[in-house]
């Protein structure tokens, strides 16, 4: 076993862990293959586990021989280990920086975890595409199921099946993916039941300088349309930015060619600027000695929340375009697996109220994400606390999983789920002990045979005490579309995730308590109402006397 | 309901076929402008068959300012609720007419003239008179154990004779004599000397309050170093007292050449003295308007929001009053130190570190009557300049400050930290705040207490606290947790800048396209008032059957849900909806915005940011769009906060 011979120490005795906000713990500290181990051995005091691969960043301080490390992790928590010993220290700190970055992705510890709990259904079946295509069929036949990927050969980051216009047949296919940045043809993302409208998603076109143009391109989208009518091309990058990307061989859709289309540039910003923005973040956010300016000054050069603005923005945009002009809608960028992804999610949450349900919205990031091939093996390697370059990480998730709690806050009845549940899919995208989110596509996940050797992460949450942990106490379901403020004054800074270790939430978990105890309290005299209601009723249909007055 | 009835006025004037602007869309109304003699009203034209669907907006004459400019004849209102309303007017003569007479009513010149005097709630005299009995302060320093062995109530300003901005009853050391009083009174800024304003039983340690001492470059006074003795003598607890002079040293120090300043340490022997740097009304203004003019204007990006707000400074100076109510908070309750707090002239920022301290120690201060108490005796009693300080009458425009406002937001940035710790919700802070501005009623009226008798405010107006208590149930925080008090009578907030949040409630109150769609507030309220409802139903169900049918015991419930406040976030468009939601309570169908859509496509309910006003949300559609709603807009004429100006 390779673990082994990068443990150096796998135990000391004697180490003091510090945590903010909760006491110290002094006990033993443990290395296995996959976690760092603290535990008091004492009952009844919690111990800590944590996942090497949860681990973004450390560093080693020494007062005399007494060594200190803090580990910075992914999910932006930060603890400190204080370890009797300069050689024990030294030991332990190298053989956590190699356990935390094994670059073999089937040493992760996904393909060693067994599940302690029942697997009720198996998560890697529960969102098939031809399950998803069975309910797209019973609200239009305009639409088919594509195998022209099945051995991923027309797109390396496309699933296997992708739903296609009907009209167009795969040969036409395989003439627009090679006119698309990574194959990335046209595909289906969203069909609008209320008025049949659809988003659809797709890589640049490859214009390039001289204005290539691809008449299969322009006949499947156009497929799309209605007669009579216009379509919009959301294009998440600026003219200028989309003009340069023309002389690297992409570019954008000339009005020449698609008559019936208009183009739309929003500006979202890039993976490498959205990683400096949550590294600032993260830095103002964990420095306890600013003033209120300085704050707030930092808080804006990080530019994160514009970044949140701006992302919900444009798939405000996006769902307007569907539900209210009455347009389908093509969202792109560059590749189409990152800024395209959010807008195209975002848009469902807004418009479907299925992907405000646990179960819906598990869908929306299978479908949205994991199979449309957002590379979440390379945009999680590294969280805030990195220093690695030339980066391919990037929060592109976590901001999604933002602006939907953005969106929770102004509708805090309409979702099924509750906060938690998002915090959790941030966690789980960086370090898990489920498979879900390992490789970066569909065609990585099956040459790693995922559903084979590991579980899925929707086996663990499909289960009746975890969907009741997880699940909003105010939800009403509410079939309309919701749309959000996205005014600044409106947006507010995710204190779940970002201030999550560095302030005390008892007192909002206690008030969180007292509401659940307020609507439980409300259900059972509701129940008894009824119950009663239902008494009184029999009596009245038994008893003549009561009848007539 | 108060406000629902038209006001009588002398002269009406109406003008018909006027635009109502929406700030932050393209949306707009047509309706129709009265203007009487204490309103502003607005009557949505649509609204002709049933008055309850329409949109109303009442702008109380006492609460704004306005501008006028002159291509389109706009007419821009800025209220002191922070609410902006813009119209367009036909006419231009009928605009001109309707802005001169607002610049006219706005500024009344005599406080007769203000609605305070005119309203008329249909009340008796005696229910008018257990109105104002509702608080009474000698009660509440009885609850604080005032007077006991070491405080007594003297007579010394029985008649406003050493101070005239204190009120009658003032309580002191048992040790200091009149002569000490009198002889501190006369070194102290306006004669405000040191008294008691709390006292915190458990330690025996007290909270003073006084404005600064004539001290100049070396003067001292005898009788006011002993009155500061007698104040630590009174504490067995502490051998010393703090002295905390809420300024910026630098302001203190420059008040010296003006012959006023701060304690000399070496003088009294038995103080230790502290700055804590909070800035002078003048700062505060400017910092607001700053505030307004950044979130007042349109398409607000998200690096000028926060810039914006980062130099307005205003979160500063709220996180700087915090700091100091936390200061004085250890001070008596950890310590067990007597703190003596003063400002300039004692009546600003000692106002809110006093009340803001007591707040942090004492439970009671954080209930419904608690609350009431508080600001009666911190603020209205102590003399805080209501007057001056909100532009009640056409007065000074460099008296205008933010100060109370400050107080109520402080508060409401605890109220998010401690969920559990107050009776009262949001609500009830917007509700004072819009009260302190509306003179609808007399306890803010005037500077100090003298003035208010003088006024006869008791005899010829009504009281707000009578007002609040009866629609108490608004108000509540259905969280509040009085056992969560008991396990923490003292409150330690976090002063960590990202726990103080941009008070959107307050600021945008009335933008409706900000707030959240769906409020747990008002959910859990409702839900709460059903819980009541059933605990009601229960016992008539089982003990007297035939009574009445289950479904009409429901339908008249649901027409007695408590009026939610009328001003207030979830205003009068949105009460009508959930009037009509609950009577159709059967069916499933209604949260959201667009549970309107079907019966009226004009009106974006609950602020969505949908049809209307979803251009300037989300751009980028322009063609798509009527143009001329947009090219008709008129340009905004710019206008100072507390300061109208004629433009036309």
């Amino acid at each position: 076993m390779e673990f082994a011979e990068l443990i150096k120490t796998p135990r000391v005795d004697g180490v003091v862990l510090h945590r903010p906000f909760l006491p110290t713990v002094e006990g033993t500290l443990c290395l296995t293959g996959h976690h760092l181990i603290l535990s008091s051995r004492q009952d009844n005091t919690e111990e800590l586990w944590l996942l090497h691969s949860n681990i973004d960043s450390i560093e080693k301080r020494f007062v005399g021989s007494l060594g200190s490390i803090i580990v910075k992790c992914k999910d932006l928590r930060v603890i400190q280990l204080d370890i009797p010993g300069m050689e024990e220290c030294l030991n332990i700190s190298s053989s956590i920086e190699a356990l935390s970055t094994l670059d073999s992705v089937s040493l992760m510890y996904p393909f060693f975890y067994r599940p302690m709990f029942e697997v009720i259904e198996d998560g890697w079946n529960s969102f098939l595409p031809q399950d998803a295509f069975k309910d797209l069929e019973s609200m239009t036949d305009e639409w088919r199921l594509s195998e022209v990927n099945t051995d991923f050969s027309v797109c390396l980051s496309y699933p296997p099946l992708v739903a296609v216009p009907k009209d167009v047949d795969d040969d036409t296919l395989r003439k627009v993916s090679t006119f698309r940045h990574g194959g990335r043809f046209p595909v289906l993302s969203y069909y609008h039941k209320k008025n049949g409208m659809v988003m659809m998603r797709a890589g640049q076109p490859l214009t390039g300088t001289n204005g290539r143009r691809c008449k299969e391109d322009e006949k499947l989208i156009n497929a799309t349309l209605r007669p009579g009518k216009r379509g919009y091309i959301i294009d998440t990058r600026t003219v200028n930015v989309a003009q340069q990307a023309k002389a690297r061989g992409g570019g954008f859709e000339l009005e020449a060619n698609y008559p019936q289309w208009r183009r739309i540039h929003k500006a979202l910003e890039r993976s490498n600027v959205l990683q400096d923005s949550l590294i600032k973040l993260v830095e103002a956010c964990n420095d306890q000695n600013h003033s209120m300016d300085r704050w707030l000054s930092k808080l804006e050069a990080s530019s994160w929340q514009s970044n949140v603005k701006e992302i919900l923005t444009t798939a405000c945009l996006a769902a307007q375009c569907i539900d209210r002009e009455g347009a389908s809608v093509l969202v792109h960028g560059t590749e189409g697996t990152d800024s395209t992804l959010q807008v195209t999610s975002l848009a469902q949450i807004i418009l479907d109220p299925t992907c405000r349900t646990i179960r819906g919205f598990q869908g929306l990031v299978e479908r949205e994400w994991l199979q449309a091939g957002h590379p979440f093996q390379q945009r999680c390697s590294q969280s805030a606390f990195s220093n690695t370059k030339p980066r391919v990480e990037a929060p592109v998730f976590l901001l999604f999983l933002d602006c939907v709690w953005q969106i929770l806050r102004q509708f805090p009845c309409s979702f099924e789920f509750c906060e938690s549940f998002l915090v959790l899919l941030f966690e789980h995208a960086y370090a898990s002990q489920f498979g879900t989110f390992l490789g970066n596509s569909a065609a990585d996940r099956s040459k790693l045979s995922l559903p084979e050797k590991t579980v899925s992460l929707w086996s663990w949450v499909n289960r009746p005490q975890e969907l009741e942990r997880l699940s909003n106490p105010l939800y009403e379901a509410n079939s309309l579309v919701i749309w959000p403020s996205v005014a600044p004054q409106s947006l507010l800074l995710w204190e779940g995730v970002f201030l999550r270790w560095n302030r005390s939430s008892k007192c909002l978990d206690e008030a969180y308590e007292e509401m659940v105890h307020i609507i439980e309290y409300n259900k059972e005299l509701q129940n008894k109402v009824n119950s009663l209601r239902r008494q009184l009723a029999e009596l009245e249909t038994e008893d003549p006397l009561l009848q007539e007055s | 309901e108060t406000k629902k009835r038209m006001p009588e006025s002398t002269k009406e004037h109406r003008v018909e076929q006027v635009r109502l602007l929406d700030r932050f869309s393209s949306k707009s109304t047509n309706g129709t402008l009265y203007l009487t003699a204490t309103h502003l009203i607005f009557v949505e034209s649509s609204s002709n068959n049933s008055t309850s669907a329409g949109q109303e907006i009442w702008v109380s004459a006492s609460g704004g300012d306005c501008s006028a400019g002159s291509a389109g004849c706009p007419l821009v209102i800025q209220c002191r609720n922070f609410r902006m309303v813009q119209f367009v007017v036909q006419r231009e003569r009928d605009c001109h007419d309707i802005y001169s007479s607002l610049l006219r009513l706005l500024r009344p010149v005599s406080y007769e003239d203000l609605y305070a005097f005119s309203y008329n709630p249909k009340q008796n005299d005696q229910q008018r008179e257990e109105g104002w009995q509702l608080i009474d302060l000698g009660a509440e320093f009885e609850r604080m154990g005032v007077p006991c062995d070491q405080w007594q109530l003297t007579d010394v300003n029985r008649d406003y004779k050493v101070c005239e901005t204190y009120p009658r009853d003032l309580y002191v050391p048992i040790t200091a004599s009149k002569p000490i009083i009198v002889g501190s009174s006369k070194f102290r800024s306006k004669g405000r000397f040191p008294v008691l304003t709390y006292f915190y039983q458990e330690k025996k340690a007290a909270v003073c309050r006084c404005s600064q001492p004539l001290s100049g470059f070396s003067a001292r006074c005898l009788e006011d170093e002993s009155l500061l003795q007698a104040i630590s003598k009174a504490n067995h607890n502490s051998r010393f007292v703090y002295v905390m002079d809420t300024r910026p040293k630098l302001n203190a120090l420059a008040n010296r050449a003006a012959g006023k300043g701060y304690e000399n340490e070496d003088n009294y022997s038995n103080i230790r003295f502290q700055f804590v740097g909070i800035e002078n009304i003048h700062v505060m203004r400017a910092s607001l308007q700053k505030l307004l003019e950044v979130i007042g204007s349109r398409p607000l990006s998200m690096s000028d929001y926060l810039v914006g707000l980062e130099s307005s400074g205003w979160l500063r100076h709220i996180k700087a009053v915090v700091d100091a109510a936390i200061f004085l908070t250890k001070a008596v309750t950890v310590e067990g130190v007597s703190v003596l707090v003063h400002c300039s002239d004692g009546w600003d920022r000692t106002a809110q570190v006093c009340s803001l301290g007591s707040l942090l120690m004492d439970p009671y201060y954080r209930t419904i009557k608690g609350f009431m108490v508080l600001i009666e005796k911190d603020w209205i009693s102590f003399g805080h300049k209501f007057a001056d300080r909100c532009d009640q009458l056409d007065g000074d425009p460099k008296e205008v400050s933010p100060i109370f406002t400050q107080f109520l937001e402080c508060v409401w940035q605890l109220t998010e930290q401690f969920p559990q710790a107050f009776e009262f919700s949001e609500w009830f802070l917007l509700q004072i705040h819009e009260h302190v501005h509306s003179c609808q009623y007399g306890n803010f009226l005037g500077n100090n207490q003298r003035q208010r008798e003088e006024l006869q405010l008791r005899e010829r107006t009504h009281s707000l606290w009578a007002f609040l208590m009866s629609e108490k149930q608004n108000y509540l925080n259905p969280f509040y947790s009085p056992a969560y008090s008991e396990a923490h009578p003292v409150l330690e907030p976090s002063t960590l800048p990202y726990h103080f949040k941009f008070w959107r409630n307050m600021y945008h109150q009335f933008d409706r396209s900000m707030h959240p769609r769906q409020s747990i507030l008002k959910t859990i309220l409702t839900l709460r008032e059903n819980s009541r409802k059933q605990l009601g139903v229960t016992p008539v169900a089982t003990s007297d059957p035939p009574a009445a049918p289950p479904t009409r015991v429901q339908r008249s419930n649901s027409n007695t849900l408590p009026p939610r406040p009328d001003s207030l976030i979830l205003g009068a468009p949105i009460n009508h909806k959930e009037v009509q939601r609950h009577e159709e309570d059967d069916e499933q169908e209604e949260v959201g915005e667009e549970a309107m859509e079907s019966t009226d496509t004009e009106r974006t309910v609950e602020g969505s940011s949908g049809t209307d006003s979803r251009k300037q949300s989300y751009g980028e559609l322009e063609g798509t769009y009527n143009s001329d709603v947009a090219k008709e807009e008129p340009a905004v004429v710019s206008l100072e906060f507390g300061v109208a100006r004629m433009t036309c």
